[in-house]
């Protein structure tokens, strides 16, 4: 009797849901429109707009539309453009090592250390108040802490650490990345944190009773575990630091470039075919560094 | 008796902050036992069991295995295994790799400790699914996995925390059937916590009940259940009528029950209810004093002189069916 009924329903369906099929698709429409137009509106159409004229001309005081390869081979025939990548590769690499470190660490410190879920969220809530402020004023106020007569200077001469002043604290490669890594840190400090949260504690006292010591533990059972977390925050820290411009050229004091400053540069003098060109050659650049990324971990299951 | 592979435990105390989760335990259990820590929730069988494993800190007393105090030392020198409640498999290790930890741990080459995971796979029935992830194993079979695992590093004690509750009822009671066998197998001991008491029965040599952290009755399996010897033990155990008689309370098991004629037996009362169960019908009885009865009869004993509820019914049972509670 009971099976009847069940085998029944699905025979006596058909009619009515293929009636409300169109319906059905329409609402999915809908429901997908509105994101779909801000995507395209604020973000397919003005990638495509530098892809169109990164092949326009240029003159010294004009630019007309065309269809050339001038600009991608200035480009990368230019001795110059190599060195900024290499320059950006190395700026993005170094921050990369750092931010790790000490992102884990601190990650590592509040899923770990501290018991009372209070307390971590408290200290985590600490860690973002840096982000209460605007990133250039973060910037801006290493300059007086970092300068020939910086208070970083000046503490170690009293200290009777150097002789002299140390030049390269401030307007160097070091207070590039050092802005970097303290700009950048917290966006690789959530997503670690957020993935050790949720390792089983009980993982940890099963390698305990196996014998593993805390760096075994560490190495062996929370690295590889915290993996897509690690993944997540290499992306952001990658292409954070790969499209910034601002951040290299207050603290190199306009001594260092990167990509972006070569494509601040351009726009400056309105070579605007030149900067989309060196634009969409570093989108180029970062998605394949993303695409090798995601190759070695699946970071799906975070998401 | 005494052998040197005993599990002793002396005074052994937990306290956090100012609550007593186990209050000076002592007991000895004997080497090579299957024994079932057995108590409601929050009764510090949990927490006994976690000193036992080096999981927990010993706020007081002592652990003692072969004769030595193990009480501070890490979990992994004792000489114990602890099989997780949820298993803890590391779920981005090979079932082979997750079995092999412990040696990886102690630096043994590759080529030998997957041999070694490898006997013990097969030991639990598992090889064949050296190379799965644990997310790719049903419950049964990752616990079978967890199980290769603690025995891998041959421990004297084997600790299981509640390892039936994640499954099924129908895995849950194959399941013991395997632990049954694999302990008679290693002949070590096997100390086994949960808070089922059929689980206890079919599977102990030796029952501990513990209540308010402390050990309410210790004995065989038979023993405990024969002679409960406080009221929460009859209650706890199941299948047992706490009856306040006027020397004393005593507990008689509900299948020791027998009916009769109104005024004729040691108890009158009034039937409330009858729940037919198969090979056997539960009939239960309110007496004076608001206490409820339960008499538990074969099938054909009472259908040959069926009762409705209402109907008044006589309760008695033979000398020495009733044993005497202490407080």
């Amino acid at each position: 009797m009971t099976d009847q009924t069940i085998t029944a329903v699905p025979s006596a369906d058909p009619a009515p849901r293929s009636r409300r099929a169109p319906n059905r698709h329409l609402t999915g429409w809908l429901m997908a429109a509105p994101l779909a137009v801000v995507l395209g509106l604020f973000l397919i159409l003005p990638i495509l707009t530098i892809v169109v004229v990164s092949f326009w001309g240029a003159t010294e005081f004009s630019i007309y539309p065309a269809f050339q390869f001038d600009n991608y081979a200035f480009l990368l025939t230019s001795e110059v453009t190599w060195r900024v990548f290499g320059n950006t590769f190395k700026y993005a690499a170094i921050t990369w090592v750092c931010t790790l470190l000490i992102g884990f660490t601190v990650a590592y410190y509040l899923a770990f250390h501290i018991r009372s879920l209070t307390w971590q969220v408290a200290l985590f809530l600490l860690c973002t108040i840096p982000f209460l402020t605007s990133n250039i004023i973060r910037m801006i106020s290493w300059i007086p802490f970092l300068g020939r007569e910086g208070i970083a200077n000046s503490a170690l001469l009293s200290w009777g650490v150097i002789d002299a002043p140390l030049d390269w604290l401030l307007f160097s490669d070091f207070s590039v990345i050092l802005a970097f890594v303290h700009l950048y840190t917290l966006f690789m400090v959530v997503p670690i944190f957020n993935t050790m949260m949720r390792i089983d504690r009980s993982l940890i006292e099963a390698a305990t009773d196996a014998g593993a010591s805390g760096w075994q533990t560490l190495w062996h059972v929370i690295v590889p575990l915290t993996k897509p977390g690690i993944m997540i925050g290499t992306i952001f820290v990658v292409t954070l630091v790969m499209g910034d411009f601002i951040t290299v050229r207050f603290m190199s004091g306009s001594q260092s470039a990167n990509v972006g400053r070569l494509i601040s540069n351009d726009i400056g003098l309105l070579q605007y075919p030149s900067a989309s060109a060196t634009a969409v050659v570093l989108l180029i650049t970062v998605l394949l560094v993303i695409g090798v990324l995601l190759r070695f971990v699946d970071i799906r299951k975070e998401l | 008796m005494r052998s040197d592979l005993d599990l002793e435990l002396v005074g052994l105390t937990k306290r956090y902050g100012d609550t007593v989760a186990v209050d000076g335990i002592d007991h000895l259990f004997h080497a090579g036992r299957y024994v079932c820590l057995l108590g409601p929730s929050g009764c510090g069988k949990s927490s006994t069991l976690r000193m036992i494993a080096g999981h927990e800190a010993v706020s007081d007393g002592s652990i003692l295995l072969g004769g030595r105090d193990v009480s501070h030392l890490p979990p992994a020198r004792r000489g114990t295994a602890m099989m997780f409640q949820n298993y803890a498999l590391f779920p981005h290790l090979s079932v082979r790799d997750n079995v092999a930890f412990s040696l990886r741990m102690k630096g043994v080459a590759a080529p030998e400790r997957h041999a070694r995971a490898d006997e013990l796979l097969e030991l639990v029935d598992m090889d064949g699914y050296a190379d799965r992830l644990p997310a790719q194993l049903s419950g049964g079979q990752q616990q079978r996995v967890a199980l290769a695992r603690a025995l891998i590093t041959k421990p004297q004690v084997l600790l299981l925390d509640e390892p039936l509750s994640a499954l099924d009822p129908f895995l849950r009671i194959r399941m013991r059937a395997e632990l049954k066998r694999l302990q008679r197998e290693l002949g070590i001991t096997f100390l086994h916590v949960t808070h089922g008491q059929d689980e206890a029965l079919a599977l102990a040599d030796e029952i501990i009940v513990m209540n308010e952290a402390r050990i309410e009755q210790a004995g065989p399996a038979r023993e405990v259940f024969d002679a409960p010897r406080t009221a929460f033990v009859a209650r706890f155990i199941g299948a047992h009528n706490v009856i306040a008689l006027p020397d004393g309370p005593v507990a008689i098991r509900a299948d020791a029950m027998r009916l009769a004629e109104p005024g004729t037996a040691r108890l009158d009362g009034r039937v409330t209810a009858v729940e037919y169960q198969g090979t056997h019908v539960a009939l239960t009885a309110a007496i004076a004093n608001d206490q409820e009865v339960m008499a538990l009869m074969t099938d054909t004993d009472f259908f040959g002189a069926p009762k409705e509820p209402g109907e008044a019914v006589g309760l008695g049972w033979q000398d020495g069916a009733a044993h005497k509670l202490h407080a």
